[in-house]
């Protein structure tokens, strides 16, 4: 029974294709599968940016958004009728475009921005059998589709014709590439010690348990050091805060899409969650162990609610980090990229080759952690060596 | 070490999230049409004519004498005076408003109007839920929308509405010795009476002297 309600979307799926002709069946099969996703991870959106307005308005100590429910009824659904109206405001609003715009980059952006967050749905491992295109070289293609969102924030800001646009891309463009480096850096840890670049062989990698305790990677010293810069890496390549300086509204308006309206505003917005789904989908992957449940007892819930609940934690723990952490300055950011998180993803990748050669006990938990602690420490102390902090000191004001 | 300050925030911030579910002392937001907050003793939003007794014609205390009409900053208050004329709370017989409109979208609940009222009959209200799909004769307030009974002024501003009808008690009894001197000394006590109560600032319409007719300013 178990097995069944685990394999449901796949059983499904062979059943719907199997009315088919055998030749139609592949593009038969991706079709359903884009349905699917086209459908959950909106709906998935909709749902989080009530969750984001709740919880931040909890942490603030407000209710958020708790009116809109069934209309014409008294049924309120505690709020979580608010993403209905919105859309459709989203949608019935001007599409404002500038006279000065580059008009065909203008209408492009959006679209740019989407298709290759779409795409990096593909090769992900949503639960046992639920990659949709079960690459090889799955990590590869994520990673290289993903960076195709750059040119799309940079396509905004520059045929927006607006300096607020162009400094919010440029800032997007710098934070980006550098915040890419460290992200991939340590994935390859992972890729290292699974030996293979295929999502699914990497979460079976992982589905394997000592003492009822899972295998995930991020409980070894490396894997702990590689999520957490990871996550610090997805966090900035998703624009979130304290990462949002290519769309501080205090500074720049909306940065790169302030002058985006209506839907094509919305479609930002999506290509923004999205993307940031997809990326902790790739980090769950990676380091939480994907479906898999983290203790043997639990191996019954379904693969799929697993990686949802997944995550949906770690999208809590985003908002939680917005609503407590301020944006960072741009140099601010760009040390932390360079002179932190590149040493120690590299430092990573060196204890992860140590990790796989000593022997299997207790000595190599001790050196790597060593490793990694000492290099924390001494990265952590150089990071605010130079920063001045305490009272500001005007030079010319005064 | 590098990231404590930032497990500090971020215990701060749980503790708002989970305790926020937990003590609701800690949300202050008052979910309007459900919960309401009782209104200060001082709160006013638009004036309202107050009326004794339980007939609104008979007992308004206005008697169109319109200093708030002509003292209102944003001109909102409109009156028509009456030809004939009708008893007070003190038994003097009085012209009263015929039209008494406040328009309380030009309205700008600065009070001046219940300053400047001589008789107590003008006070601001409490309400402000007045919200109308009508914006012209929904934001004005005839005289049967702005007389309310005094027991209702009691209730929302009552220590204001205490010395308010400590006021009229007061006069009450000036114009009952007033009757009773009269009565006592006709002819003698007429001049008297009409001096003091040009000292007082009392509530004297026109005249007794004059003739029950309309002065010539009104036309």
């Amino acid at each position: 029974m178990a097995d069944k309600i685990d394999q449901i979307f796949v059983t499904v799926l062979h059943f719907l294709v199997s009315y088919l002709p055998e030749a139609w069946r592949p593009l038969a099969s991706s079709l359903i599968c884009i349905a699917f996703i086209l459908m959950v991870f909106p709906l998935i959106f909709s749902l989080t940016t009530i969750f984001e307005r709740k919880g931040i308005g909890r942490i603030q100590n407000r209710y958020g958004p708790n009116r809109v429910g069934i209309p014409f009824t008294k049924i309120r659904l505690a709020g979580f009728g608010q993403f209905l109206p919105d859309g459709v405001k989203m949608l019935t609003k001007e599409d404002v475009v500038p006279r000065a715009a580059d008009q065909v980059v203008h209408f492009l952006a959006p679209i740019v921005l989407l298709i290759p967050v779409l795409l990096t749905y593909a090769v992900l491992p949503f639960g046992r059998n639920m990659a949709i295109a079960d690459y090889d070289a799955g990590l590869l293609f994520f990673l290289a589709v993903g960076g195709a969102v750059e040119i799309s924030v940079f396509m905004a800001g520059w045929s927006s014709r607006n300096k607020y646009s162009l400094l919010g891309a440029m800032r997007a463009i710098a934070q980006m590439v550098s915040y890419e480096i460290p992200l991939i850096l340590s994935g390859v840890t992972v890729v290292m010690i699974a030996g293979t670049l295929n999502l699914s062989q990497i979460v079976e990698h992982q589905n394997q348990y000592t003492f009822g305790i899972a295998h995930w990677f991020v409980f070894t010293p490396w894997g702990l050091v590689g999520f957490i810069l990871f996550f610090i890496a997805s966090l900035a390549e998703s624009n979130r805060s304290p990462f949002d300086l290519p769309e501080a509204e205090s500074e720049i308006i909306a940065g790169y899409f302030t002058e985006y309206s209506g839907f094509k505003f919305a479609l930002f917005f999506l290509g923004e969650y999205l993307g940031m789904f997809s990326i902790i989908g790739l980090g769950i992957t990676l380091f939480l162990g994907g479906w898999t449940s983290p203790v043997s007892f639990l191996t019954w819930i379904p693969s799929w609610i697993w990686f949802l609940t997944k995550m949906m934690a770690i999208v809590f723990v985003f908002i939680w980090i917005r609503a407590t952490l301020p944006r960072l300055r741009m140099d601010q950011l760009m040390g932390f990229a360079w002179k932190f998180m590149l040493p120690l993803a590299l430092i990573n990748i060196l204890v992860a080759g140590l990790w796989h050669f000593m022997s299997h006990d207790w000595q190599r938990w001790l050196v790597c952690s060593a490793i990694i602690f000492g290099a924390y420490v001494v990265l952590g102390r150089g990071l605010m060596a130079n920063q001045k902090l305490g009272k500001r000191i005007y030079r010319y004001a005064e | 070490m590098l990231g404590e300050q930032i497990i500090k925030g971020m215990a701060v911030t749980a503790k708002n999230f989970f305790g926020s579910y937990v003590s609701k002392d800690r949300l202050t937001t008052v979910q309007y049409p459900e919960e309401r907050l009782t209104p200060k003793e001082n709160t006013r939003q638009f004036p309202f004519l107050v009326f004794d007794g339980d007939d609104a014609e008979k007992g308004l205390r206005c008697v169109a004498c319109q200093i708030c009409e002509k003292e209102c900053p944003p001109q909102c208050i409109y009156i028509v005076k009456s030809k004939d004329k009708k008893p007070d709370y003190k038994g003097q017989m009085q012209v009263y408003p015929v039209t008494f409109d406040i328009d309380i979208s030009v309205c700008m609940s600065c009070s001046i109007c219940v300053e400047v009222c001589p008789f107590e009959s003008i006070k601001m209200n409490n309400e402000f839920e007045l919200s109308t799909d009508d914006r012209f004769k929904g934001l004005l307030l005839t005289k049967k929308e702005l007389a309310k009974p005094n027991s209702y002024y009691q209730q929302i501003h009552p220590q204001d509405a205490k010395d308010s009808d400590a006021v009229i008690a007061a006069e009450k009894v000036k114009a009952e010795a007033k009757a009773k001197a009269a009565a006592e000394a006709k002819a003698k006590a007429d001049a008297e009476a009409k001096a003091k109560a040009a000292a007082a600032a009392a509530p004297v319409g026109t005249p007794p002297a004059n003739p029950p007719t309309p002065p010539p300013a009104a036309k």
